[in-house]
């Protein structure tokens, strides 16, 4: 069967775990790493899976673009140059999916949103962050039921899962998070916690979401609603787990998760690493059944 | 004595936590009128600064920590309009506080800020120590739970915070874990590497009973700034209590510039009578430090064991066990839960 040609920008944790994801696709293929370090281990790595890389950045990748037939390129870089990088590939009408927390595209969590981002055939779709995915089906499916006037979420994170790039911009994975609570989420204000724990054996992902709801909240159909959702999003991640919850405390609603990842690139404990390059996956892969059905087709964006 | 001979005439800067750490030992309830009337005495003590914040710092304010009746911006502005000498300074979490807040926390009147990470994860701090800089702050790289890391390692985690800007780096002793030896092994192995002007500090807590004696030794090994706390008003058992610490210090001829007499009777008259439980090493709190939990897991344990029906030093031992760190406050209720599950206290919920 035909499968739709992909790029992956940033060699590290991410987009080397995206190798493997995308190699079990039934309609996606990887077929160029790009990274800007020669020697990096990452590009060595995706050269030993077979993939054709390039040192030079995004600028090493275009002139293959086309002759190569690169439909979809993910981005795992970071938040300040995702949009150089969209901007030269959608001129070739590349669409990108963004793991950055650049979110210049529309902010996506499959199992509530990526059917109407496939309908309206965005050019760049954001992947929010790690948290972001593990968490905002909870809320939503918490606001599905109530209004929620706000959603808070506490992520706690492996040390060893977190590359050098998140650490050092902390902040934009606050803020972007935090929007998604509310934008993606329904819920009217969010916030978004990060804490990074360095135990030894690495502590396996946990995420408590807390919601608090306008009215008392109908805990029947709340828990069946989470429970509906968790479903969903075991669907493209297996290891995403209710630990506790959903616990009822006045009009606060907690759902303690917990994400044990496939163990591909990294082990079992880097569930972020995992939820975050499968629902990149996932959403592509969207994409991909739509192109490869004919029912839509990506343009070259015209930039003014 | 050899230390007294050893330690006169040390200029130590003392950094008072009463409305910060002590805003834990309040479950974050303070009025205005009582961080007023406390930071003016302070001021009125001598004490250069002052640290006033959520408990939990900028960002704190959260379902997960509490929240405080105030926003940071409200208690600090009100604070640093009335200070004569002292700094207000604030504590900033990266994950937790942003940017953005520091930059408010700074316009409402904030000179002086401790970015803290967890002992092993300095590096998610470069951001905000060089945004403080930038802003002029006074700035401290605070490295917490340090009982979980080496020496040397600490060293190297200090060295960063130093390479991102901070002009201090503190050893800080979350769980009120460590004994004399810990903290001088780990001041020493900082000095070691760190530039001549970069300072060090200790922060203490008192689970052990060993907040002045392990203040103390970090002056020994070369410390210059010491967190203290009026009464001792902070998360666990308190941190070391800044009269104590002061009549310690004036004994030993170490010049603190503070007034003794001044500070007992804040102590005494305004801070006592304000705690809503008495802040001293209980079987809780003692757990606390014997076991290496942060010390502001003490007050949500407690809670969680008490509508689940788990002993609270059950709960601490666990989470010490399970190698929680600070922020993860969440998991205090995840973990009563789990137990109670064990125990067939709680019906497991079909997923």
């Amino acid at each position: 069967m035909k499968k739709i040609r992909c790029a992956l920008i940033g060699s590290g944790n991410i987009g080397t775990d995206l190798i493997y994801k995308i190699q079990r696709s039934p309609v996606l293929e990887p077929v160029w790493m790009v990274g800007i370090d020669p020697e990096s281990e990452g590009l060595a790595r995706a050269r030993d899976m077979g993939l054709k890389t390039t040192a030079a950045g995004v600028d090493g990748l275009l002139p293959y673009v086309l002759e190569d037939n690169i439909q979809i390129a993910f981005d795992a870089t970071s938040a300040y140059v995702h949009a150089e990088n969209s901007r030269k590939l959608n001129e070739l009408g590349v669409m990108m999916i963004d793991l950055t927390p650049a979110a210049i595209g529309p902010l996506c969590v499959p199992p509530v949103n990526l059917r109407q981002h496939a309908d309206k055939v965005e050019m760049n779709v954001n992947m929010i962050s790690c948290a972001g995915q593990a968490t905002i089906p909870i809320v939503s499916a918490v606001s599905s039921v109530q209004a929620v006037a706000y959603g808070e979420i506490v992520a706690s994170l492996a040390s060893k899962s977190i590359g050098p790039g998140t650490r050092a911009n902390l902040d934009e994975f606050t803020y972007t998070t935090s929007n998604a609570i509310e934008v993606v989420g329904g819920a009217r204000k969010g916030k978004a916690l990060a804490i990074i724990n360095p135990a030894d054996p690495p502590m396996m992902m946990r995420n408590t979401i807390s919601c608090l709801t306008d009215e008392e909240p109908d805990q029947a159909r709340i828990t069946a609603s989470v429970h509906a959702m968790i479903k969903e999003v075991q669907k493209y991640v297996p290891g995403y787990r209710l630990v506790n919850g959903p616990l009822f405390d006045g009009k606060r609603v907690t759902v303690f998760m917990e994400v044990a990842g496939l163990g591909d690139y990294l082990p079992k404990y880097a569930g972020n690493l995992d939820i975050m390059t499968a629902a990149a996956t996932r959403t592509a892969e969207m994409f991909a059944e739509e192109i490869l059905a004919g029912k839509i087709q990506l343009k070259p964006l015209e930039v003014a | 004595m050899s230390a007294e001979t050893n330690l006169k005439g040390r200029k130590v800067v003392i950094h008072d936590m009463s409305l910060r750490d002590g805003m834990h030992a309040k479950r974050e309830q303070m009025s205005i009128e009582q961080m007023l009337s406390i930071a003016t005495a302070l001021d009125d003590a001598g004490v250069p600064l002052i640290q006033v914040t959520h408990g939990a710092g900028l960002g704190g304010n959260s379902l997960q920590h509490g929240f405080a009746p105030h926003s940071n911006e409200e208690y600090i502005g009100a604070v640093a309009a009335k200070m004569k000498q002292a700094k207000v300074s604030i504590l900033l979490i990266p994950g937790l506080g942003t940017m953005k807040e520091l930059q408010a926390a700074y316009d409402a009147g904030a000179r002086s800020v401790h970015v803290a990470t967890h002992c092993t994860e300095a590096d998610t701090s470069p951001q905000h120590i060089a945004f403080a800089r930038k802003l002029g702050m006074d700035t401290s790289g605070f490295l917490m739970m340090a009982h979980l890391n080496t020496p040397e390692g600490l060293a190297q985690q200090g060295k960063l915070m130093e390479s991102y800007g901070a002009q201090t780096v503190y050893i800080t002793d979350s769980a009120g874990y460590m004994l004399p030896g810990d903290v001088k092994a780990r001041v020493s192995a900082l000095r070691a590497v760190l530039k001549p002007e970069t300072e060090i500090g200790f922060h203490g807590h008192h689970n052990m009973g060993m907040g002045i004696a392990n203040s103390i030794a970090a002056i020994e090994a070369s410390a210059t700034r010491i967190d203290a706390s009026v009464a001792g008003l902070g998360a666990g058992a308190g941190n070391t209590p800044t009269e104590v610490f002061v009549a310690v210090c004036e004994r030993m001829g170490i010049e603190t510039g503070c007034d003794l007499f001044k500070l007992m009777d804040m102590a005494e008259d305004l801070i006592v009578p304000m705690m809503e439980h008495m802040v001293r090493v209980d079987r809780a709190s003692l757990t606390l430090g014997f076991a290496g939990v942060y010390s502001t897991f003490l007050l949500h344990a407690k809670r969680a064991g008490e509508r689940f029906g788990i002993p609270a030093r059950d709960i601490l031992v666990e989470l010490g066990r399970k190698k929680m760190i600070g922020g993860q406050e969440d998991m205090i209720v995840d973990t009563a839960m789990t137990m109670a599950k064990e125990r067939g206290l709680l019906k497991e919920v079909a997923a």
